[in-house]
């Protein structure tokens, strides 16, 4: 077990070496320059910042620059906010993000579920078509019409909760609420699919026959193996949720990380461009190791390290 | 096992709540709640808003994005420059009418040939308890050079001695034009006289800096509100990135008298829907609208537009042969209905603009009449004129017509406005056909710059308010000309305008300059912007200036 964990963080280092390197170059091709305004700096004083920030180096002599700097842990400095590192911006960030996002997916990892259980054990009723009708509902709407009819409703209308800013924690579930819908309609449909197909297997047909109670066998046998896919979607699903959403973080003028990450490529900041994406991949790679460990743990069939001499 | 890990989310979940900066929130509150809560409505129980009958007087205002930076020499943008003028004060301070008016210094006098002025600068303090000294502004003014500030070049436009030696970096920064003579006098070295300097020291790249305190600070400086010293009407209370910043009244500001907000709450609200229902839920006193939502507010009465001195034009490339014809070029900008264009496809308040100057941005000096109206409307006509007009031109290049392409960058309102030009054009002119090319911004500014375009929707903004900031644009390989435009009486009369200091005669050289540009329409004008904006009625007084700094809250109040 140990030799492979070891051996999964040398291939996540080198993933992410591999991708910090892809975009540093993509990044090159994009058009303008990182500086604010450029509509009013002439060509002279272009050249003065280029030459004061050092982009008037070669594209190879900056990549090893900010690799040698990336390497000491210094993600550098953001060129539209003026002295701020990428680092503390990222950080500042990432927490209101990761908090609208990570009780999105507790909501809507609870409510699928029972969507989708209901469903999958009232097949064919109305029950179950009234479920599938919301998750192919929550699948195909996009959310930011949710997060705009919350706030007009929820927020401007009935005045239950606050209906944008970021001031205290009331202020974290209208986002929320409109970013668990999509998650809600993810897992009730895997869990649903799953479950009509576990239903079907012979060891659950053996589990009733040795008179163990429905429930029990739903919960233990069923449920159970019907995670499994639903684990493998919900890791990515749950990272890019959590690392901000662009269009749900505008609407409810919450300060996360979707939104800086948009606008940073829209105006070129080279620095927090590397930062984030770098953050995002690293995250996003980690997430999917812990998903491969996961199944192991849900199901012992499964073994990631698959040799005899392991395990 | 199981419980370790359900311990593990529950604490990390907590760690989370704590990471999301509510706790900055709830200081601000607290500060808020101390004797600020909205008595007009029940709904706001949460935020702390305006109270007249507790004494203190607080506004909340919204912004679409944060504070780049609180360093005067790095400040670039906007909204930048209308916090610094908030929080600092520079040599001078425009009024209500953009008059510049003595602030920081207490007296100025000029030589006789109008390149010495000595400022004497009055007993004011920073908010550290540190005296304001002409040490500041010499401090701040060279070190914009030394860090390459975005608008190092306003000390050219101002005609500080060896700024564009600077620039050019044949000098160095320490040779600037400016010394401090004593504690009290500060020296500034034009090379020639020149009429914009009192105006452009009201612009915030031109504000002093404790150097102490920048030196202590080093590379923080400016990045948060504790890492600057305030000298201005309001000192910047709190400020959490991308969220909010406070203003609060500044005791220690040498006119504070005259200021009379105890505090100003500004959230970052980048979506206009979202500030339409903050002003429904009355958390915010003031907010900008879209297009789309001006008729359903235009007759209440916190309605109000602004007209901007913003302006949309078209450029055209002067190097294609059938641009260098003024009868195309004339007939192009006539074949638009820029009233249609204004009132029915925008629909924010913006103005049809026939002229380079945009309307309620400049008086001349001696009646105070608008330029605009002065130089009138050029080039005003029917369809049938501008179908003589085509004629004509394409006759004398000798063609049937062409097809030409509209570069446009993907901003929604120059978007929808390619659109209708190119309707326009193609159903007023016979056989021209237009094929509109959308890029991105930067993308288009590159095009620009490369004059490798054919025709350009372009925006241009004033740095400050004169005309000569839209005029000196299309001077011969100008840094903003990007249309390879060159005529010899347009430099020269430019030239002339730069050392003119008789008010009445520059005023009289910018307007001719004007004119030789539009007779011949080398740039086909389209509109001046507009904000469209909703405001509480019991906001008073809040100075809305044409150029940067845009905004100046030291005499708003609360009724």
């Amino acid at each position: 077990m140990l030799r492979y964990i070891l051996q999964r963080s040398g291939y996540m280092i080198v993933t992410l070496f591999i991708i910090v390197t892809i975009t540093f170059f993509l990044m090159q091709l994009l058009p303008g320059t990182p500086f604010s305004n450029p509509d009013k700096l002439s060509e002279r004083q272009l050249e003065l910042m280029e030459e004061k920030y050092g982009l008037d180096k070669p594209v190879p002599v900056q990549y090893i620059t900010y690799i040698g700097n990336l390497l000491q842990g210094d993600l550098g400095l953001s060129f539209q906010y003026e002295g701020r590192t990428v680092g503390s911006m990222i950080g500042e960030r990432i927490g209101p993000s990761a908090l609208i996002g990570g009780q999105a997916v507790v909501i809507g990892l609870l409510l699928g579920v029972v969507l989708g259980v209901i469903s999958a054990l009232k097949h064919n009723s109305f029950l179950d078509y009234g479920s599938v009708f919301i998750a192919v509902l929550g699948m195909s709407i996009p959310s930011f019409v949710f997060a705009a009819l919350l706030q007009y409703y929820i927020g401007v209308r009935l005045e239950w909760l606050p209906a944008a800013l970021w001031k205290d924690y009331s202020h974290s579930f209208l986002p929320s609420i409109a970013l668990s819908v999509l998650v809600i309609a993810t897992v009730a449909r895997f869990i649903r699919t799953e479950m009509l197909e576990v239903l079907g297997q012979d060891y659950v047909n053996t589990a009733r026959a040795k008179g163990i109670g429905e429930v029990v066998v739903i919960l233990k046998h069923v449920l159970r193996n019907a995670l499994i896919p639903v684990v493998t979607v919900l890791g990515p699903l749950a990272v890019s949720i959590m690392t901000g959403t662009l269009v749900v973080e505008k609407i409810f003028a919450v300060p996360g990380l979707g939104e800086q990450f948009t606008l940073s490529i829209l105006v070129n900041d080279y620095s927090v461009i590397m930062g984030i994406t770098l953050f995002y991949s690293a995250l996003f790679i980690f997430i999917v190791f812990v998903v491969d460990i996961l199944y192991g743990v849900l199901d012992p069939r499964i073994r990631i390290t698959g040799g005899k001499n392991d395990g | 096992m199981k419980k370790l890990l359900l311990f593990l989310l529950l604490s990390s979940f907590l760690l989370l709540i704590t990471a999301c900066n509510f706790g900055d929130e709830t200081s601000s509150e607290q500060d808020g709640d101390d004797g600020a809560t909205e008595t007009e409505n029940d709904s706001s129980e949460e935020e702390g808003t305006s109270d007249e009958s507790s004494g203190e007087k607080v506004i909340n205002l919204v912004e679409e994005s944060d504070i780049p930076t609180l360093d005067s020499s790095h400040a670039h943008d906007g909204i930048g420059f209308t916090v610094l003028n908030n929080v600092k004060e520079g040599l001078y301070r425009g009024d209500e009418n953009h008059t510049p008016q003595l602030a920081m210094a207490e007296d100025h006098q000029v030589s006789e040939d109008g390149t010495v002025h000595t400022f004497t600068i009055r007993d004011a303090q920073w908010s550290n308890g540190d005296p304001v000294t002409a040490h500041d502004f010499e401090f701040a003014w060279k070190r914009t050079f030394e860090e390459v500030g975005h608008y190092n070049v306003m000390f050219e436009t101002a005609s500080v001695l060896n700024a564009t030696d600077i620039i050019n970096g044949d000098k160095s920064p320490d040779e600037l034009g400016v010394e401090a003579t004593d504690d009290k006098t500060l020296v500034v070295t034009l090379e020639n006289a020149n009429a914009l300097f009192k105006q452009l020291l009201t612009f915030p790249t031109f504000l002093p800096q404790n150097q102490s305190y920048v030196e202590e600070m080093g590379e923080d400086y400016g990045t948060e509100a504790e890492n600057v010293l305030y000298n201005g009407p309001f000192v910047l209370d709190s400020w959490s990135h991308d969220q909010e910043w406070t203003y609060k009244k500044n005791p220690d500001y040498w006119d504070a008298s005259a200021v009379n907000l105890d505090q100003i709450n500004v959230n970052v609200v980048k979506e206009t829907s979202t500030a339409v229902n903050l002003w429904e839920t009355e958390e915010v006193d003031r907010i900008e609208l879209s297009s789309s939502y001006v008729d359903q507010y235009t007759d209440a009465e916190e309605f109000e537009v602004i007209e901007l001195p913003d302006i949309v034009f078209m450029r055209f490339n002067h190097n294609l042969e059938q641009f260098q014809n003024a009868n195309v070029r004339k007939a192009i900008d006539m074949a638009i209905d820029k009233e249609g264009l204004t009132n029915t496809i925008l629909n924010d308040g913006s103005l049809p603009l026939n002229g380079l100057v945009p309307l309620n941005f400049s008086n001349s000096p001696d009646n105070h009449e608008d330029f605009r109206e002065i130089n009138g409307q050029f080039n005003e006509g029917t369809v049938e004129d501008a179908q003589a007009l085509w004629e004509e031109g394409l006759s004398e290049i000798g063609s049937d017509g062409f097809n030409v392409a509209l570069t446009v960058s993907d901003d929604e309102n120059h978007q929808k406005a390619a659109e209708y030009i190119k309707n326009q054009l193609e159903t007023n002119l016979d056989g021209l056909t237009v094929e509109i090319n959308t890029v991105p911004f930067s993308a288009r500014l590159e095009q620009e710059k490369a004059v490798d375009y054919e025709m350009v929707i372009s925006t241009w903004g004033p740095d400050y308010s004169d005309p000569m900031t839209f005029i000196d644009m299309w001077v011969t390989d100008g840094p903003a000309n990007r249309m390879d435009f060159s005529n010899e009486e347009y430099d020269e009369l430019v030239q002339q305008a730069r050392v003119e200091t008789d008010a009445a005669a520059r005023y009289e050289l910018l307007l001719q300059a004007e004119q030789i540009l539009m007779d011949e329409m080398h740039i086909a004008p389209l509109y001046q912007g507009a904000y469209s904006m909703l405001t509480r009625t019991f906001v008073k007084d809040v100075v809305h200036h044409p150029a940067a700094p845009e905004w100046d809250y030291k005499w708003a109040d609360v009724e």
